[in-house]
């Protein structure tokens, strides 16, 4: 096998990517420096930015600050922080990063973080969230609403589940209303969903091309640099001329049969977050097999959108609601997390799945043996576990990983001759 | 006097009984009734019980179960409850049980009831949501209709329909059970050289594995009699434990911290028979009082959200109240909403001069060595100050 190659997609879309999110790093800063814009504390998973969009108001997520911080190595100092003030060794690494941040006033870029105009946490499955939010008013002193989402304990959400979210939904826009002391801008409300409801299409279509061969970009490492300006810039015009520029350089590599290796030998879909402390380093144990990841279902944690849902500028209220109970993974069951794996092995053509149990999160990784279980004795395909974790670096064991890796390829490359022989 | 040690016995035998032969005795007695079990916290059992059904209180294996195949499913950093409840499961253990109810309380439970629906097809499993946003006036007619489908679920398992006034009786019954549950703490308190918290924590368990009626009459007796029991005080400083809401700690370890020199004067253990504060209303809707009492008047507790008080004041309440001396953090093993919640609990009772440890169990324990010296150290700390 050859040396491990840098593969991965780079086209213009990256460089306005970067552009994107520093532009949000700026607008954070001005908000600290000046007071505005208004900004709020927002999840990522199921979050209702078309809300924050009618006030003119900016997100600042916990969430995107972490990740970055961890990529760029330097999640430990700020997670040791939080431990000595008491947060325990095993519990979720995003949490402690954040908070050690604000401890010893860390932030993702030079600029500043502005102090949240209200805390607003959606919670949509994660527990934890709840609690880190619940902290974060606390160390700040802001505001905190708690938008409790119904878990979808069903195939789909109830009336009342629907209503009980809408009537929340009408109370952070009163909370709003106090707190920036601007007007609920309606019509600004609906343009915003109907952006959404752009943006989700022109991802979806992004992430369907994915089931080419070759594929024109890796659905998990490739995709998580999409998902940024995702989850940043959704609901506005920015985001619908990213997302159309993205499909279309897309598009043209799928005309030029471009793939993300020369060849692609193994397609993957993997489940689980991505070691962010290791990012290269594991992006490269793939990319030496010229392993593709065709369908991931940890890019789907800032909405579902392969499947058909999106916003509706008609219903906007009713499809805000929709989205934050129906459209995540991290709101939906785990049993329907396994549906969501099947259809992606099936409908993306894929050899194997990678499950990546992280430490930090439960949401994800509660019961990740039971679906190894159900996808290689029921759906009888071909399973790789490995653990490590999202944030904290101290929990990647390089050699193992990789140990591990080139044993499923190389099982996974002699089943492939087998087969090709009989 | 030997009457009441035994009934310790019996209820000691009964909690940690997994062929739950008790409950098979009921539904023996029942034929036509089903049995419900819930995984802690909280379930309205009132619900339960109007459907003609015994509710049962699963609280895992406990220190007598060997995990053989469930470590496969749930792998590292898990707690234990979430793994001995699988393995009961996966070990034949819960045929005597029809259904199985999961709340929103964390995410390992959570995707537990998903992976036991998967495992168990012929199990009815369902999950409670319940609200995270009792400021929201929205949040007590959600949990009405979340109920509602509850009874609906059941009405479907068990062929009977649940009546208004089924509802009131029953809600009727596990008010006074919650009344005696307070009168035992309140007695405990005051006297804890009479009641050991091990005696009262398994009189209370006991109340999962029998009818609310009979768990009555149990606690109604052994409150008569309890003040006639003779002993002396002992010197030893008051402690509230916290943390132990849902997995419980070993018998042995409750039992031990007390011997190094602590009265328990108050705890969170099974808190989910104790959950409102107050008597739930029995005139009205009966499914909306009890959504009501869940979102206004319940415990707080860490696997409930309520951002109108900080959960911290509950607990500096309950310290107050009994009057104690420090917290004793009991904290299960990868117990995440626990140990979020420890940091800010920490950071009150520092400001407020109160002494506290940090203790760590797992279902299965078996050496104590180190917990023994850790809690001696502490008293002594205490004593000597
Ligand atoms: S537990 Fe998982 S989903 Fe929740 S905050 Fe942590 S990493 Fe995110
Ligand atoms: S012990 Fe804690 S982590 Fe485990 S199931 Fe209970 S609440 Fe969840």
């Amino acid at each position: 096998m050859g040396e491990a190659k840098h593969t991965e997609y780079r086209g213009s879309i990256h460089q306005r990517q970067k552009e994107l999110m520093l532009k949000w790093y700026e607008r954070l800063n001005e908000a600290a420096e000046t007071g505005t814009p208004p900004t709020a504390s927002l999840m990522i998973s199921g979050n209702c930015i078309e809300l924050l969009e009618a006030f003119g108001a900016v997100p600042i997520y916990p969430e995107v600050n972490a990740l970055q911080l961890a990529i760029r190595h330097q999640s430990l100092e700020p997670i040791l922080a939080a431990e000595e003030m008491g947060y325990a060794p095993d519990s979720c690494a995003y949490v402690k990063a954040d908070i050690g941040c604000y401890l010893k006033g860390i932030t993702p870029t030079s600029g500043k973080l502005p102090k949240p105009d209200l805390v607003l946490c959606n919670f949509v499955g994660c527990n934890t969230y709840v609690k880190w939010f619940e902290h974060t008013a606390e160390l700040t002193g802001s505001k905190l609403y708690v938008l409790d989402v119904p878990f979808l304990r069903e195939q789909d959400p109830s009336q009342a589940d629907i209503d009980y979210v809408i009537r929340q939904l009408k109370e952070v826009v009163t909370l709003l209303e106090q707190i920036t002391g601007r007007k609920f801008d309606y019509d600004r409300f609906v343009e915003a969903v109907r952006c959404s409801a752009q943006v989700e299409e022109l991802w979806s279509q992004i992430k369907h091309l994915a089931r080419r061969s070759p594929s024109p970009f890796d659905a998990y490492f490739d995709a998580i640099t999409l998902m940024g300006p995702l989850y940043v810039y959704r609901a506005t015009p920015e985001g619908v001329e990213f997302f159309s520029a993205a499909l279309e350089e897309m598009q043209a590599r799928v005309a030029a049969h471009q793939g993300v290796y020369d060849q692609e030998k193994f397609r993957l879909v993997i489940e689980g977050p991505p070691p962010y402390p290791y990012f290269r380093t594991f992006r490269d144990m793939f990319a030496k097999w010229k392993a593709c990841t065709v369908a991931s279902t940890y890019s789907t944690v800032g909405g579902l959108w392969e499947f058909g849902a999106r916003h509706d500028p008609d219903h906007p209220f009713e499809s805000v609601a929709l989205h934050m109970l129906s459209q995540n993974v991290t709101n939906r069951n785990y049993l329907q997390r396994y549906e969501q794996i099947r259809r992606y092995l099936e409908e993306w053509n894929a050899d194997g799945l990678v499950i990546h149990f992280v430490k930090s999160c439960r949401l994800f990784s509660a019961g990740q043996g039971d679906m190894r279980d159900y996808v290689t004795k029921t759906l009888g395909i071909p399973t790789l576990y490995i653990e490590s974790d999202l944030e904290d670096p101290r929990y990647f064991a390089e050699a193992q990983t990789r140990n591990r890796i080139d044993a499923f390829f190389e099982t996974l490359e002699h089943s492939k001759l087998t087969a090709k022989a009989v | 006097m030997l009457t009441f040690e035994r009934t310790f016995e019996q209820c000691q035998e009964l909690i940690t009984d997994l062929s739950f032969e008790r409950v098979h005795r009921w539904k023996n007695q029942h034929p036509d009734s089903k049995v419900i079990g819930y995984f802690p916290v909280y379930a309205p059992a009132e619900i339960i019980h109007a459907a003609d059904m015994l509710p049962v209180g699963l609280n895992g294996g406990g220190d007598r179960l060997d995990i053989q195949y469930a470590d496969a499913r749930f792998g590292s950093f898990i707690c234990s409850i979430i793994k001995t409840t699988l393995e009961l499961g996966l070990t034949e253990h819960l045929k005597v049980f029809d259904g199985i109810l999961f709340s929103s309380i964390c995410d390992s439970a959570r995707n537990l009831c998903f992976v036991m629906k998967r495992n168990f097809p012929d199990l009815y499993v369902d999950f409670l949501h319940l609200p995270h946003n009792p400021s929201s006036t929205a949040s007590v007619d959600f949990l009405t209709s979340e109920y509602r489908r509850l009874i609906q679920e059941l009405e479907r398992i068990g062929g009977k329909q649940i009546t208004d006034a089924g509802l009131q009786r029953a809600i009727a019954l596990y008010n006074r059970n919650r009344q005696l549950i307070r009168s035992l703490y309140t007695f405990r308190a005051q006297m804890p050289h009479l009641l050991r918290a091990w005696e009262s924590y398994v009189l209370v368990r006991a109340g999962n594995f029998m009818p609310v009626e009979e768990h009555n009459s149990l606690l109604e007796e052994s409150l008569e009699q309890l003040p006639q029991r003779s002993g002396k005080p002992r010197d030893s400083i008051r402690i509230v434990v916290e943390g132990a809401f849902c997995e419980q700690p070993p018998l042995d370890l409750i039992k031990l911290v007390e011997d190094a020199g602590c009265y328990l004067v108050d705890d969170d253990f099974v808190i989910g028979q104790s959950w409102f504060v107050e008597d739930v209303p029995v005139d009205g809707d009966p499914v909306h009082a009890l959504a009501e009492s869940y979102v206004n008047r319940s415990v707080y507790s860490s696997v409930r959200h309520d951002f109108r008080a900080p959960r911290w004041e509950g607990l500096v309440d309950k310290v107050k109240r009994s009057r104690a001396d420090a917290v004793l953090f009991l904290i299960a093993k990868f117990c995440e909403p626990a140990y979020f919640d420890y940091v800010l609990f920490k950071k009150q009772l520092e400001k407020l001069g109160v002494p506290h440890l940090l203790l760590e169990f797992e279902e299965k324990q078996f050496t104590f060595d180190r917990v023994r010296t850790e809690v001696e150290t502490f008293v002594e700390s205490l004593v000597f100050d």
